[in-house]
Parts: C-alpha cells; structure tokens; sequence
C-alpha cells in the first residue's frame, strides 16, 4: 500500500537530526548575520552612526550591533567621515589589523569621495587607500541609509564563493 | 573702552617706533619686531593685557615686501578691551619672528599653527612642530603660492604609501573652490558647490569674452 507523502517541511523523527546544505549556504549566513563593525567614526557621519545602534533604528536587528573597538575583532570597518591624509596611514593601518575576511562601508560623501572637501588636506575618497564594498551617499546619511548599506552588505556576503575561497586559502 | 584707546597713544610715547594700524574694530599698532616682546610685555603688564586671544601671520603676496606680519590680539580680561599688534617680518623667504611663549603659555600652539601654515619660524620656541600637517610635509598651505588643491607629495606613512599607491593628489577643483553660501535663503542653493561648472579638469575653463 503506498501513502500519500504529506511531508512539506523536515521531518526529524523521519531523517534523524541532520540537515543538508551547502557549506556556502551556511557560512555566508553565518557571516552575514553577526557583522561585527569597526566604528572608524572620523566626523559627524559618526554621530549618525551612533545613531543607528541605538533603539530608534536598531542595528541589532541586523546582527550587527556590536561595535569593536579593537581591529581583531571585527569584520566590516565603517568609514563614517572626513579621512585626511594625516589619518589615511592609520586607517589602512587599522585595515590591515583586522582579521580575513573583511568588509569596507564608505559611509558619506566625504569617505566616499572626498565630498565638499576639495582640498590639499583630504584624501579625496577612502578608496584610495582601502577596497570599498558599499558606499553611502549623503551628508550625513541618515541611519536608514547606513541600514541599507548593510542590507545590501549582507546580500554581496551572501553571493561569495565562501568555501572555495576557504579551501583556496588553507 | 577709553582706556583702551588710549593704549596706542601711550605705547607710541613708550615706545617711538610704533605707529598707529588701520583698523575697522579694535585699536591696532605696527610695531618693529625687534621691540614685539617689549611691546607686548608693557600690554600684558602696564596695561593689563592678560589675556592672549589669538597668533597669526599673514602673507600678503609672492611678490610683497614685507611679505609676512604676524599679529597677537590681546583682551583684557579687567577693561575688557582688544588690541591688535601687527609686526612685519623682515626676511621675506624665511621669516622669522620672536616667541611670545614666555608671556602668554597659549602662544605655543598658535604659533606652531602659524609655522605650519604660513612658515613663519618663531625664534626660541620650545617646541617648533607642525600641529595640522604632518611632519615632514614640504609646504606651507596657506602662503599665496600654494594652490588650494595642493601639490603631489607623498602620504605621511611611506610603507602605506608603497602598499597603496596613494600620494596627496591634487584635490580635484571642477569648477573652483568647493563653498557654501551662507544667508541664502535657498537651502540647495546655500549647500557647498562649485560657482562656476562650466569647467573641470579634463575640460578647460571657456576663454571670457
């Protein structure tokens, strides 16, 4: 006698506790989930992402909530401001700190590109210096805007050939 | 105030050299730099000049002589009255100029950010560094031969430099000094932005008619 298969969804009593996967899947959620940031807050645009870790807007519903002030132990450093080139060494110097892999928001027009600061003192855009995966226009943005960029963070993590780049690099 | 007008008079009969500044605010007086310290020793304690505003330079000009005048402003925190001291530089390729260190402790660091900007040197100053600009940076941003955009140097760090390939570029000026325009009504209109676009740095400025 053959029984309808009603089941949608797993079944542990069936299956045992084993859930199949792809490693890509897993550890692309696993890192784009608890994106630990390194508040590189230069100018006001860190204020504005002060912002974005208190209640009102809630980084934490993204994973993201807790800042390290320690390069070791972070794993996105969010430019938020002004980078001259007196601080444009120590920038890439705190970059080169933090531990692969690693990701770069250029929060604002200033770290994205110098903004209204066309000057012999600025560097005129992070990316000089550091690879930049997500800009953020606006001065400053609000932090809706750093949110998107996180969301949109999240969704290139989640695009990466995680495994193949883990076993490339053992 | 009366008294503070009557600052200049008194300092020109103290000292002779000194002669009356223009000014559009507060009493003002050009003195030798030879009699700077004197002068401002008599203000700080005949007059009761306590207090010691502000250092600063100004270069008026590549082909200026003088080019260079430093200025000390002085309050007095009793009269409650400013005065403005100007002195002009004698070397116009390497100023120099005495430290007011020894008067007011707050002249350090004006007078480090004067050296910085302007190259002015002041003669026994405890610590002559640049404050803004890094050290070993070549130029001084703010003489009249400097351009806003600056001039190529390399980075601070030189191992940074090497690994990124970055030097202090010029600043990319597409259409003139980035500025805002404050009491416009207009907020799109009163946000920093180029005055004139009709330029940039791949396409040159239209000749005027």
């Amino acid at each position: 006698m053959v029984s309808a298969n009603n089941e949608l969804a797993y079944n542990t009593k069936i299956e045992g506790e084993v859930i199949v996967t792809k490693a890509d899947a897993v550890i692309n959620w696993l890192r784009s989930s608890s994106i630990w940031p390194m508040p590189m807050g230069l100018a006001c645009c860190g204020i504005e992402l002060m912002a974005s870790g208190n209640s009102q807007f809630d980084i934490a519903r993204f994973g993201a909530e807790v800042m390290r002030f320690s390069p070791r132990q972070s794993d996105c450093m969010i430019v938020a401001g002004t980078v001259t080139y007196k601080m444009a060494p120590h920038v890439r110097r705190i970059y080169d700190q933090m531990a692969e892999p690693k990701w770069v928001i250029a929060m604002g027009a200033c770290a994205s590109s110098g903004g209204m600061y066309r000057s012999y003192a600025t560097l005129q855009g992070v990316d000089k210096i550091i690879p930049v995966d997500v800009y953020v226009s606006g001065c400053p943005p609000r932090p809706e805007a750093l949110l998107d960029a996180l969301i949109k963070m999240q969704a290139k993590i989640r695009r990466e050939p995680a495994a193949r780049n883990l076993m490339a690099s053992a | 105030m009366t008294a503070s007008a009557d600052v200049t008079a008194t300092l020109q009969g103290k000292f002779p050299q000194t002669t009356p500044r223009a000014s559009g605010d507060h009493p003002a007086i050009n003195v030798p730099l030879s009699e700077a310290v004197a002068v401002l020793t008599s203000l700080r304690d005949e007059h009761a000049f306590d207090f010691l505003v502000d250092v600063t330079g100004a270069d008026w000009g590549v082909d200026a002589s003088p080019r260079f005048t430093v200025f000390w402003h002085l309050f007095s925190t009793t009269s409650h009255a400013y005065v403005r001291v100007a002195a002009d530089c004698t070397n116009d390729t390497d100023p120099v100029a005495p430290t007011a260190c020894d008067l007011w402790p707050a002249a350090n660091w004006h007078e480090r950010e004067t050296y910085d900007l302007l190259g002015i040197k002041f003669s026994q100053h405890p610590d002559l560094r640049r404050i803004l600009m890094w050290d070993g940076y070549p130029y001084h941003p703010l003489r009249k031969d400097f351009p806003l955009a600056g001039i190529d140097t390399p980075l601070p760090d030189l191992e940074v430099g090497e690994i990124t390939k970055a030097t202090a570029k010029p600043a990319p000026m597409v259409g003139g000094p980035f500025v805002a325009s404050p009491g416009e009504i207009n907020l799109t209109e009163a946000e920093p932005r180029a005055k004139d676009e009709s330029w940039t740095e791949r396409r040159e400025k239209p000749a005027s008619e």
